[in-house]
């Protein structure tokens, strides 16, 4: 059970977290299409650290930084 | 010394009995002299008690009564109340001629494995082979009745949480109270003291369990929280623990809660967690009548019993000593002890030498039963076989630290080859180890601070057992529950099964209830030496929760019965309720599907109010549609991004249809976007999709713009939604505002019964209709007003049904049923309602081959049945039954504004389909319907009705 | 099979000679390449894609290698479930395809894998539902598959622990069935393909972990190892639940993230529920196991990780959700709990196909379904993998479907893995 610390309220349970994707698999509006569908479908995915987006249900979205192994949460960020 | 009579009376097997406060099932039987308690799982061997708490692998019985009835409850881990009642399990028809211990005659023939390499023929012969498996498997009878016990959830923070309140744990807590610390102390027994209340020590003066009281009272008093009976099962991520409650005994009736699960998330944790004492392995350990030292201890020192009448204790360490003495207190003959260190020293074993036969070097080869029990003990002493006549075997192979919640929490591990076993290696998380969990066997090691006597002195770090070989005939067990023998492990071995997980698996070694706390280490032992590696070469399995077994209705809690999840209402739920309103759940919400006169089915209700808005008008309850306004200087940016049609362009006071897609490019949502101020926009969106939109819409915003000065407002809950629909609804709607009603597609303010609501003119069902906002507290004046006015045209309110069926006439698609998650736009035929322009979420991968040419997808479709016959809902489209599906029908109604039945489809290249007589081919409801492909418009096709 | 074969007969000597005949099920290899093929990956359907190797087309200059034990990632992780009752008709097929070898396993591998067709019901609580459902079924039976629609009094004649009551949250309105699915022994599916791809030459290598792979231009040539390097003519991954991680060895990104995903099981009972019980609306499911204990999961955790271990709010879902459809469940205890790393992709169906470069092949992206695929996974994955061409059922299952907007979303969720 995740302790995640949103720089709005502070420390608060995974439950009212939720994960959006990785930062670099962000389409932008005007992207074009097939460099859209490249960041839409291609993840490293790796065994370690990753950047990602997530929310809080106080509506804050965030960057972590966050290792997909051992669940250490490195940064978190406003976005 | 214990009164013989006991005070509280129990039956086991129908039987009574009574024992005394503060006994275990397992101690009361004892001190009844019953030996046999439970049967094995796979042998059914006959067994008694081994433990003494929760690592007991075998006295596992039937608790309680009726839908009370608590299966594979231990019975050293189950204290006496009065009226309890224990069954045995596993056993037919008596746990004495138990029919099932013919598998014990037929053992040979059934070694670990022995289902994997027969049985074999078609599936339908293995289900008969598999019927008689599943019968003799298991252990307890299920439960047949809904548990009518209630379970609460608490959660609770603290910087220290202290689990085991023995020496150690006690000690540690009261230091972090004395230290200002918010502390909670939990502890699975139901007293604290630990290994205290089996042994006979003095600290500062007072007995060992004096103390513990005295210390449990001053952490209280200090503010901290003591939970006994409480037990930690699961160490997860980021210092949040579980913890089970239990606040009545199995099958114990309960006034609030029987059990609460306390989620705790904790500053640091300190596991003082204590050790697992280890069985020897021989011949038959598994008679009732052996027992562990400790537990024999136990209930010596604890409740006052004796285990039997002639003992002889068998060791690889100094600690089970003490049993003899605890034993010989209580007039138990000491027949000797056998202690397999071939040189024993030290003042424990000198003083041991002092009152009874010790032999060194000395170790136990087999059991000897007679009926159900222990008779005596075949043992290798001085190098030859001696046979010694005993009713208890008490024996210890050493002791292991629970490491459980250290490994779950992700701590390493340290291999003590003088320990034979593990310790606490480093922590992962917050964690240290405490006390005999770390390793530390001397109290007054532990308790640095106190003054501990013991009048046997201190003995030596717990040495392990020696290994067993197959000296003597008989089965000799390492996992006491599953039946799991050394020739098991050999077999896994010699087959290949060389991983110890592949051992664990194949043998079912430490899978049972007690999953393998007992017998882990010495099994692990056992497979070093078959492999010929070191142990710790021989790998460990995996530690996961809950570390004792946990009842399921713990875990759910209070989410149970309609708080399983929760249910949405609609602010107007009264008022639908007294018009008696058909519900139907809608995701979480509830909502009208009709409004049912007497006798009428929900389908004749349905058409009736279908045809009654066609003819006058109807009023229908919308409130649960998503909302959301946006606002702001950058508004039309964040609203572009999310709509894939035309926004910019939309004139103040107008609204028009949208659609939101996803990043694949499928539809994600529909609804309408209203512009209502140049800077201020209402998007109205599907129920379903709500918390989707909410969510999409923020991340469009902050992630992909970049914090627009846009603000984004959920007003779902803020707004009640009626739509009036119909010939008349115009009517309606200026006769209670006094004003005129809004042109198709505009809004307005006005005030309908004192109430100011918002109008936007906009049409599903295809007549001329309105949604009116009002705010959720208002509403019930709004909604009589308008039920009222509509009655007087010849109106009323209409349902989910009736709506639906007035949606399918005019091919609008629903979120769900027809945009499945798999259609574009122009699937649906709405390519021509998207931006040309791009912009917007989705509209790249709308570019993709497969989606840029017409041929191969599925498009809307409108379908009539030729023979007016209902279509079903979900039957295949196809040209010949038994042919390939061309598609599907979404959603099925009959015709409303005639007689007849029609269709929404998606079906492969649908738009040049039209025309075409198909099947409507639905194989599980054995209907097949012909219906006539064509355009999903059934109704009005030049949409004059809708128009003001 | 040094072993010899299995039957009643050979156990029956082992009863009078202690046991002593049976020799190993696979032997301990080492790796001797040069090989015809590696497989990456030593769980359920490498092991089936190797025996398929060899005993369909001929191929044994195979080797399987595997990380840690055979079988120790999502074939010893999951609930055991087997069905083919998918509504999109490329999954239809593929897992029917494998179902049907499911039906014939244990006397294909000597090798009891209890496969146990006591039914895989889905339950509907609502009149939509129910139209679902029965949409369901409809595609299964046009596409050649078994399916009931059934009602309310079959769905509690079948299962009587269930809360039949009008007014119980999730009320029960009726059920489609599969009963040609099942459960089977996940345990046995790779010890059985394990040793039969062993008897036929295959050698599978425990213990060895790919680090990295041999190159020649833009040829896969082999793997390195933690046990050294292996050469190889085509390189196989099959590793799901890894699949990004071993892919990116090679560099390529792929559609798929790892993601949690959770099980528990019960104490031991006499037998309570024959049926696999499942609810899509609920999203749990639970079924019985021969050896008594009730197993049953739900929702994945939601979030990327190689963990292999979640959070208790997910176990208190699916036990709620469990519990609310068979009320006489609350009373059992939950003896263990688990996870997997299941690896999601983006449209939820699997990937099977040669991946950019030459000689490296993927099979994954099983996401929470795989086990009940391996015999067919492995049967599909081996033709692509002898000839260089997809089987006609894996083809649907191409890499570059995501680019070409063909994917195949069961569940019409889209691409994020999260939203499934």
């Amino acid at each position: 059970m995740l302790l995640i610390p949103c720089p709005h309220c502070g420390p608060r349970n995974q439950e009212e977290f939720a994960y959006e994707r990785t930062l670099d698999s962000v389409v932008r509006l005007n992207d074009a299409p097939e460099l859209a569908i490249a960041t839409l479908y291609a993840r490293a995915n790796p065994r370690g650290q990753e950047h990602e987006i997530w929310s809080h249900t106080c509506g804050q979205w965030l960057r972590l930084t966050r290792d997909r192994i051992s669940h250490a949460i490195h940064s978190v960020e406003p976005l | 010394m214990r009164d013989a009579a006991g005070s509280i009376p129990f039956t086991f097997d129908g039987k009574a009995y009574a024992g005394q406060p503060g006994d275990t099932l397992a101690a009361a039987l004892i001190a009844n002299g019953v030996r046999l308690v439970a049967r094995s799982f796979k042998l059914h061997r006959p067994r008694g008690i081994m433990g003494a708490g929760v690592e007991e692998p075998s006295a596992l019985v039937t608790v309680g009564e009726g839908a009370r009835a608590e299966p594979n409850a231990r019975a050293t881990d189950v204290f006496l109340y009065p009226g309890l009642v224990a069954r045995s399990q596993n056993a037919w028809p008596s746990l004495a001629f138990d029919v099932g211990a013919v598998n014990s005659l037929a053992a040979a023939l059934i070694p670990a494995g022995f289902y994997y390499k027969t049985f074999f023929g078609p599936p339908s012969r293995w289900m008969l082979y598999e019927r008689f498996i599943r019968r003799a498997a298991g252990l307890g009878k299920p439960p047949q009745a809904p548990d009518p016990d209630h379970y609460g959830h608490r959660s609770a923070f603290c910087d220290v949480l202290v689990v085991g309140a023995g020496p150690a744990g006690l000690a540690a807590a009261l230091t972090a109270v004395d230290a200002g610390k918010r502390v909670i102390l939990i502890e699975q027994d139901a007293a604290p003291g630990g290994s205290l209340l089996r042994e006979r020590v003095t600290i500062d003066g007072e007995p060992g369990v004096v103390w513990a009281a005295n210390v449990a009272d001053r952490i209280r008093a200090g503010g901290g929280r003591v939970l006994l009976r409480t037990t930690v099962s699961g160490y997860w991520d980021d210092n949040f623990l579980t913890a089970v409650e239990r606040r009545v005994e199995p099958g114990q009736p309960a006034e609030g809660d029987a059990q609460v699960l306390w989620r705790v998330r904790a500053g640091e944790v300190v596991l003082a967690t204590g050790t697992i004492e280890r069985p020897l392995v021989f011949a038959n350990n598994d008679l009732p009548g052996v027992m562990m030292a400790g537990a024999a201890r136990a209930l010596a020192l604890r409740h006052g019993v004796a285990p039997g009448r002639r003992a002889v204790i068998a060791t690889s360490h100094d600690e089970a000593y003490r049993t003899a003495f605890a034993l010989a207190d209580l007039g138990v003959e000491i027949v000797a002890i056998l202690d397999s260190r071939t040189q024993a020293s030290g003042p424990l074993v000198e003083a041991a030498r002092a009152r009874f036969v010790v032999h060194a070097g000395a170790r136990p080869l087999r059991a000897i039963r007679r009926g159900i029990g222990l008779a005596g003990v075949d043992a290798l002493i001085d190098g030859a076989k001696r046979r010694l006549l005993a009713d208890c075997l008490a024996m210890s192979g050493g002791a292991s630290p629970v490491l459980h919640l250290h490994r779950q929490a992700g701590g390493a591990l340290e291999y003590d080859a003088a320990r034979g076993g593990f310790l606490p290696g480093a922590g992962r998380q917050r964690h240290v180890s405490i006390g005999a969990a770390a390793g530390e066997h001397d109290l007054s090691a532990i308790l640095t601070l106190a003054r501990v006597v013991d009048p046997l002195g201190p003995g030596s770090p717990p040495a392990p057992g020696p290994l067993w070989h197959d000296e003597a005939p008989g089965k000799a067990f390492v996992d006491f529950q599953n039946d799991v023998t050394t020739l098991d492990l050999a077999l896994a071995q010699r087959e290949g099964y060389v991983s110890v997980e592949h051992t664990k698996r194949y043998t079912t070694l430490g899978m049972g209830t007690d999953q393998g706390k007992t017998g882990a280490m010495v099994a692990l032992a056992q497979i070093a030496d078959l492999r010929g590696v070191p142990l710790p070469d021989a790998g460990l399995t995996t530690f996961r929760p809950p570390y004792t077994p946990v009842t399921m209705g713990a875990f759910a809690g209070p989410m149970k019965g309609d708080h399983a999840a929760p249910i949405r209402r609609l602010p107007l739920a009264a008022a639908h309720d007294a018009l008696g309103a058909l519900w139907v759940p809608a995701g979480a919400w509830m909502r009208p599907r009709a409004y049912l006169a007497p006798d009428e089915t929900v389908a004749q209700a349905s058409l009736r109010e279908a045809r009654m808005v066609r003819a006058s008008v109807g009023v229908v309850d919308v409130s649960s549609l998503a909302k959301f306004e946006i606002a702001g200087p950058d508004a039309v940016d964040l609203v572009a991004a999310v709509c894939a049609t035309p926004v910019a362009k939309l004139a103040i006071g107008r609204g028009r249809y949208t659609v939101m897609l996803r990043e694949d490019g499928m539809v994600m949502d529909d609804g309408t976007l209203w512009r209502l101020a140049e800077d201020r926009w209402l998007i109205t969106s599907s129920t379903g999709g709500a918390a989707r939109m909410a969510r999409h819409l923020t991340y469009v915003a902050d992630v992909l713009l970049g914090h627009p000065r846009a603000a984004v407002v959920d007003v779902g809950e803020h707004w009640a939604g009626l739509a009036l629909a119909g010939p008349q609804a115009a009517a309606v709607l200026s006769g209670l505002t006094g004003a005129e009603a809004p042109a198709h597609m505009g809004l307005g303010d006005a005030v309908i019964a004192g109430v100011p609501v918002r109008v936007l003119a906009a049409s599903y069902s295809g007549e001329r209709a309105f949604e009116v906002h009002v705010p959720g507290h208002l509403a019930r004046a709004v909604f009589d007003a308008l039920v009222g006015a509509a009655r007087g045209l010849g109106g009323g309110v209409y349902g989910l049904d009736a709506m639906d069926h007035l949606r399918v006439e005019k091919g609008h698609v629903v979120i769900g049923a027809e945009a499945d998650g798999r259609v574009t736009p122009a699937d649906l035929g709405l390519g021509g309602v998207l931006r040309k322009t791009g912009g917007y979420v989705g509209w790249q991968a709308l570019q993709r081959p497969a989606l840029v040419g017409p041929v191969g997808r599925r498009h809307l479709v409108g379908l009539t049945s030729v023979d007016h016959t209902p279509i079903a809902e979900g039957a295949m489209l196809v040209m010949r039954e038994g042919e390939p599906p061309l598609g599907h029908v979404t959603t099925a109604a009959p015709r409303v504004a005639q007689d007849g039945a029609i269709a929404l489809g998606l079906l492969t290249d649908g738009a040049t389909r039209h025309g075409q007589i198909m099947l409507a081919w639905s194989p599980t409801r054995r209907s097949t319907v012909p219906v006539r492909v064509g355009p999903p418009l059934f109704y009005d096709a030049q949409g004059a009705r809708y128009r003001d | 099979m040094g072993a010899g074969r299995y039957n009643a007969l050979a156990l029956l000597r082992g009863a009078i000679t202690g046991h002593r005949h049976w020799g190993r099920a696979w032997r301990a290899a080492e790796p001797r390449g040069p090989y015809d093929v590696i497989i990456i990956g030593g769980g359920g359907h490498g092991l089936s894609t190797a025996y398929y190797l060899a005993k369909v087309h001929g191929i044994r200059r195979v080797a399987v290698v595997e990380k840690g034990y055979i079988g120790g990632g999502n074939t010893g992780r999951n609930t055991t479930i087997v069905r083919s009752n998918y509504r999109q008709a490329p999954l239809q097929s593929l897992f029917e395809y494998s179902l049907k070898l499911w039906h014939g396993l244990s006397d294909e591998l000597n090798y009891n894998v209890m496969f146990s067709p006591r039914g895989a019901l889905f339950l509907g609580h609502s009149d939509a539902d129910m139209a679902r459902l029965a949409e369901r079924g409809d595609a299964m039976i046009a596409n050649g598959l078994d399916a009931d629609l059934i009602g309310r009094d079959e769905v509690a004649r079948l299962v009587p622990l269930l809360d039949m009551s009008p007014d119980a949250r999730w009320p029960i309105e009726g059920g489609l069935i599969q009963r040609r699915g099942g459960t089977a022994r996940h345990d046995a599916v790779a010890w059985g393909f394990a040793r039969a791809a062993d008897s036929l030459g295959v050698d599978i290598i425990e213990n060895c972990e790919v680090t990295g792979f041999l190159r020649e231009g833009n040829r896969v040539t082999g793997v390195r190892t933690t046990r050294g390097d292996i050469a190889a003519g085509r390189t196989g991954i099959c590793v799901a639940g890894n699949s990004g991680h071993v892919a990116g060895l090679a560099g390529i990104k792929l559609p798929i993230e790892s993601h949690t995903l959770q099980a528990w099981v019960t104490e031991p009972v006499k037998p309570m529920i024959d049926t696999v019980v499942m609810s899509q609306t609920l999203h749990c499911y639970f079924s019985q196991s021969d050896k008594g204990g009730m197993v049953g999961g739900g929702d994945p955790d939601f979030f990327p990780s190689y963990a292999q271990r979640g959070a208790p709010i997910r176990l208190e879902d699916s036990i709620a959700q469990s519990i609310a459809l068979a009320p006489a469940l609350s009373r059992l205890r939950m003896v263990r709990s688990w996870a997997g790393v299941t690896d999601m992709s983006f449209d939820g169906s699997p990937i099977i196909d040669e991946l950019p470069l030459d000689g490296l092949y993927l099979n994954g992206g099983w996401c929470y379904g795989g086990f009940k695929a391996t015999p067919g996974s492995g049967s599909v994955y081996a033709h692509l993998l002898a000839t260089g061409q997809s089987h006609p059922l894996a083809a649907p299952f191409y890499l570059n479907r995501f680019a070409d907007g063909r994917t195949i979303d069961e569940v019409g969720s889209g691409p994020m893995p999260q939203s499934r």
